[in-house]
């Protein structure tokens, strides 16, 4: 009795009820967007409304289930969930649905599922245990190699699956290890492969390795008592030049012909609004013209006559957008954000490094979603069709977002109660 | 050790606020710096759709319909919202080949990609049908109604007029391309009254193009006015009669009301039906009346300038008078060194002169009006006599563009000093050179409306009101106070009334040139006209009103190389009074004999 009672009182309520609202509004959202005339009720079944009501339904149940197992089960059994997914994985590869090209899908009495959005949450499982682990440091090679091996083969697995989108994802847990004490130079390196990225893809790639040059050749003219300076900045220089030349290698024979022409649509470089740009433009038609309040609900004439395709999926952010307006897309957006940053002040809280590397986790893949999901919507990234926490149709992503944040809310409940 | 990295929270927050501050500037930007998402979204969504107001109707003076509407239905297509679809269907819908398809699909894209253009033109209520049924199927198709003007009656084209689509010389934004404007006629001149005003209705479609009911439940929507209804003068009866009488002869017949200058019927030979010029066939009827020889676009009585002959020698006799130069007194012999005449009495005073129409009398009576001794040279004596002569002929509504509600009239001429300066050079001409006026020939041209509008002149003894088409608009009864106004010549009325009578002589007297005019229960009152012209035989002439009293009709009938203005005008224009006042003829014979005469070929 005085246990349960414990649990209830140190529940982080501030979490779930950003959850439930955020998965409340993400079902309205639902509603207008696949609204039908024909079945106004938001309980008939027959429509995504009525059907995501059975998700959230059986999400919750999740929940409540989630919190009466005891907690010590999933750190026990982190490389257990993980390896059964992995297998999960693989079996999908061999017997899975094709849908939009990606083989991911289970096809269970007419519902769907999609083992790689469980990866997710069993991933995040496996790497909190294993940095988690008593004898476990960071900077050692093989912690490193241990961990990113954690990560690849899931990536990898999806990857074969043909779904891009959910593999990106796995990078993310740079912000994790990075927390955990992985140098912080990871980060400025990524943001250099990044811009460089963009700009090999922008610029002619002997012009951008000119510049590059004449830049090292100005740093080595000022260090130019420094031999191991120069050294080192000759090594960067190759390594940048072969870098440029392979992204542009790879773009254009390495990527298939739809990610390179959303890449091309994305850099202004390719302007086809009935092929390749034709999701993004609508997308970005319909939340530009919701004003600053918005169209009102069920008033989106974007939404209602379905110009945005994958409206209620990967392109949910637009009904908001366009039926609530600036104010709405707000609201939204603030919600995500103060979530993310609550889990990121609870996993700090956390006594155990178990909890606390798994919340980051959290906080990560959500975070990663959140990024790809609404900067794709809003034209700032490449279409990837990954869902928008909470808010996207779909059974497989609510039920793996709700155990991935419900396990962390069951660690943090408990946190008083370890020593 | 591991507490170290606690501070390293704060980079992760960072990296997920600034993400999020990039979210809400770029929501910012896209949703209320930038507007042209709205315009897309309503490009996208919406569907702008003109309420084409039904055209006025136009009806006689007894209140018979001239001019109705029937519906038919334009295809229209938006090439930007167009899909792969199944081409032969819609070929076999619309009734055309795979070609023409591709052509208007092109023509249209080349118009506008985003804007609605016409794919195929008036399709029968039958077809529309079967095409309403099947067009969801086709992204990008939709059908507006319009209506096409019909013509129960198949008459008085010339009048009525045509309408056609508005071409590029419009300029007014009202319309657009596809849309129809009146191109002549009464449809032209009346055409902001008969367009009434369009209306508008926005429709919201989803992205396969099907409608998903108004815009905001139409608040933006206007209705439809429909075009006012034009009343206008024309008597059908007469009309239809009109132009029967005038088949297979070339010529006009204008009918006024003289006591309202009401254009009852104006009859142009050949004339067409008017519902020739309408729908799809109208390119193909057009042009076949553009290339036949008799011209039967061309409105004669409004655009043919003919020499007016001996119907000018009323005029003639009246300017003298109002000079003084002679009397109704005044007795001149015929001789026929001055000018050519039939065998006729010598005319002993002015009205026998018309009754006989005899050219020389009338050569003396102009020379005494041209050279009226003004002046001691008798070049400039004839420059200020001539001058005086076109004022006061000019009085009768002539050589100049009558201000009736019908575009395209001509003018006429009637010449003056300066005109003839221009030939043969300052003082370089007298009443020699320009005697032939005196007979109404020469350099002088009147167009069929105005010589039916000097018969109203003397009708009235004195005054003509401008002729007009319209009694009245829709419901209001006022009509341009234009038409009400008294037009006075500039003889002063004591004189008409000798004229008039000898008018009546013309017709029922003995020796008159009018008598096959006369009816029984009706006095006529007329003057033949017989004008010789350099193309082939002379045009056959009569103007006349009727009754005596009261006259309620004036008439001018005008026939080319018929002959003689007593054979042929005179008994036509004494038919179309005898049934305007009657409603009947009672002459068969006559009748008999005036339809079958086959005048056009003669020449």
């Amino acid at each position: 009795m005085r246990e349960q009672k414990g649990i209830l009182g140190n529940i982080d309520w501030v979490m779930v009820g950003m959850y439930t609202m955020l998965v409340f509004m993400g079902w309205l959202n639902i509603y207008s967007a696949v609204y039908n005339e024909n079945h106004k009720s938001i309980l008939d079944f027959s429509q995504s409304y009525g059907k995501q009501l059975i998700w959230i339904a059986s999400s919750a149940l999740l929940a409540v289930f989630i919190m009466a197992i005891d907690p010590k089960f999933f750190s026990q059994f982190a490389f257990g969930i993980y390896g059964f997914f992995l297998f999960m994985l693989l079996v999908v590869l061999v017997s899975g649905k094709t849908t939009y090209g990606s083989k991911s899908w289970f096809e269970i009495g007419g519902f769907g599922l999609q083992p790689s959005e469980f990866a997710k949450f069993a991933t995040n499982l496996a790497l909190a245990k294993f940095l988690s682990s008593n004898d476990i440091h960071i900077k050692e090679q093989k912690t490193k190699l241990y961990a990113i091996l954690i990560l690849l083969i899931p990536a990898l697995l999806i990857l074969l699956q043909n779904d891009t989108g959910s593999a990106i994802v796995f990078v993310v847990f740079i912000l994790v290890l990075y927390r955990e004490g992985l140098s912080g130079n990871i980060l400025i390196f990524g943001l250099i492969i990044g811009v460089l990225f963009v700009l090999a893809l922008l610029v002619n790639q002997f012009i951008l390795s000119g510049i590059v040059l004449a830049l090292a050749l100005i740093f080595i003219f000022f260090i130019r008592k420094n031999r191991r300076g120069i050294i080192t900045i000759s090594v960067f220089l190759v390594l940048t030049i072969g870098f440029i030349f392979v992204v542009d290698y790879s773009f254009n024979h390495i990527l298939q012909d739809h990610q390179r022409e959303r890449i091309n649509v994305l850099l202004g470089k390719e302007i086809d609004l009935k092929g390749a740009g034709y999701n993004v433009n609508q997308s970005k038609i319909a939340i530009g013209s919701g004003g600053f309040i918005g169209k009102g609900f069920l008033n989106g004439t974007q939404t209602k006559f379905n110009f945005v395709p994958e409206q209620s999926t990967d392109f949910i952010f637009c009904t908001v957008g366009e039926e609530w307006g600036f104010i709405g897309s707000l609201v939204v957006v603030g919600l995500m954000m103060g979530l993310l940053i609550r889990i990121i002040f609870v996993a700090e809280r956390q006594r155990s490094p178990f909890s606390r590397i798994y919340g980051y986790g959290v906080a990560s893949i959500l975070f990663m979603h959140i990024m790809v999901n609404i900067g794709m919507a809003l034209g700032l990234l490449p279409v990837i069709g990954i869902p928008l926490p909470f808010f996207s149709y779909g059974g497989s992503s609510l039920w793996s977002f709700t155990i991935l944040l419900f396990i962390f809310i069951k660690q943090d409940s408990y946190r008083l109660n370890l020593l | 050790m591991k507490t170290t990295y606690n501070s390293r929270k704060y980079v992760v927050i960072t990296i997920f606020l600034v993400v999020g501050f990039i979210f809400i500037a770029r929501l910012f930007f896209l949703q209320i710096i930038d507007n042209s998402y709205v315009l897309s979204a309503n490009k996208n969504a919406l569907r702008f759709v003109t309420n084409y107001p039904a055209r006025g109707l136009i009806y006689d003076r007894n209140n018979k319909l001239l001019v109705y509407n029937e519906a038919v239905y334009d295809l229209m297509v938006v090439p930007r919202q167009v899909k792969t679809f199944d081409t032969t269907e819609l070929c076999n819908l619309v009734g055309i080949t795979k070609e023409d398809l591709i052509f208007k699909l092109q023509k249209a894209r080349e118009y506008s990609p985003y804007a609605a253009s016409i794919f195929e033109k008036q399709i029968s209520k039958e077809n529309y049908g079967y095409l309403q049924e099947k067009l969801y199927k086709y992204n990008g198709f939709y059908v507006q109604s319009r209506t096409l003007r019909k013509y129960p009656l198949s008459i008085a084209g010339h009048a009525l007029g045509y309408i056609g689509e508005v071409g590029n010389e419009v300029t007014d934004s009202y319309y657009k391309p596809g849309d129809y404007i009146g191109m002549s006629g009464l449809e032209k001149y009346y055409e902001p009254i008969l367009r009434g005003k369009k209306g508008s209705k926005i429709l919201m479609v989803d992205v396969f193009n099907r409608e998903k009911g108004s815009f905001h439940n139409g608040i933006y929507d206007t209705v439809a006015i429909a075009g006012e209804a034009l009343h206008s003068t024309l008597d059908a009866d007469i009309q239809a009669y009109g132009e029967l009488l005038m088949k297979n002869k070339i010529g006009s017949i204008v009918a006024i009301e003289p006591s309202s200058g009401e254009i009852l019927s104006m009859v142009s030979s050949p004339t067409y039906d008017p519902n020739l010029l309408v729908g799809r066939v109208r390119g193909v009827n057009y042009n076949l009346l553009l290339k036949d020889p008799s011209k039967p676009l061309f409105d004669r009585a409004l655009m043919a300038v003919y020499p007016p002959g001996s119907i000018f020698k009323i005029i003639q006799s009246l300017i003298a008078l109002e000079e003084g130069v002679i009397t109704e007194r005044s007795a001149f012999p015929c001789d026929k060194s001055l000018l050519g005449c039939h065998n006729h009495p010598n005319a002993t005073d002015l009205k026998s002169a018309i009754k006989m129409s005899c050219n020389p009398y009338f050569y003396q009576v102009f020379r005494r009006v041209i050279q009226h001794g003004l002046a001691n040279d008798r070049f400039q004596d004839s420059e200020l006599g001539l001058n005086l002569w076109n004022d006061k002929a000019l009085s009768f509504g002539l050589g100049q563009r009558l201000n009736v509600d019908i575009p395209n009239l001509k003018k006429g001429r009637i010449p003056d000093a300066l005109y003839y300066d221009k030939i043969y050079g300052h003082r370089g001409w007298a009443f020699s050179t320009i005697y032939s006026l005196s007979i109404g020939q020469g350099e002088m041209g009147i167009i069929p409306l105005q010589m039916a509008n000097i018969a109203a002149i003397f009708a009235n003894r004195g005054y003509y009101y401008t002729p007009h088409f319209v009694k009245s608009i829709g419901n209001n009864k006022t009509i341009n106070p234009e038409f009400l106004k008294k037009n006075l010549t500039k003889v002063s009325d004591k004189y008409f009334q000798v004229v008039a009578d000898a008018m009546y002589e013309v017709v029922n007297e003995p020796g008159g040139t009018a008598s096959q005019a006369r009816i029984d229960s009706i006095i006529v009152c007329g003057k033949t006209g017989t004008a010789q012209n350099p193309h082939g035989e002379d045009h056959s002439i009569f103007i006349a009103f009727a009754p005596r009293v009261n006259p309620k009709i004036a008439i001018a009938v005008y026939i080319e190389n018929a002959g003689f203005g007593g054979v042929w005008a005179a008994p036509i224009a004494s038919l179309i009074i005898e049934k305007y006042l009657t409603k009947r003829i009672k002459r068969k014979d006559l009748e008999e004999r005036m339809l079958n005469a086959k005048l056009s070929s003669k020449h």
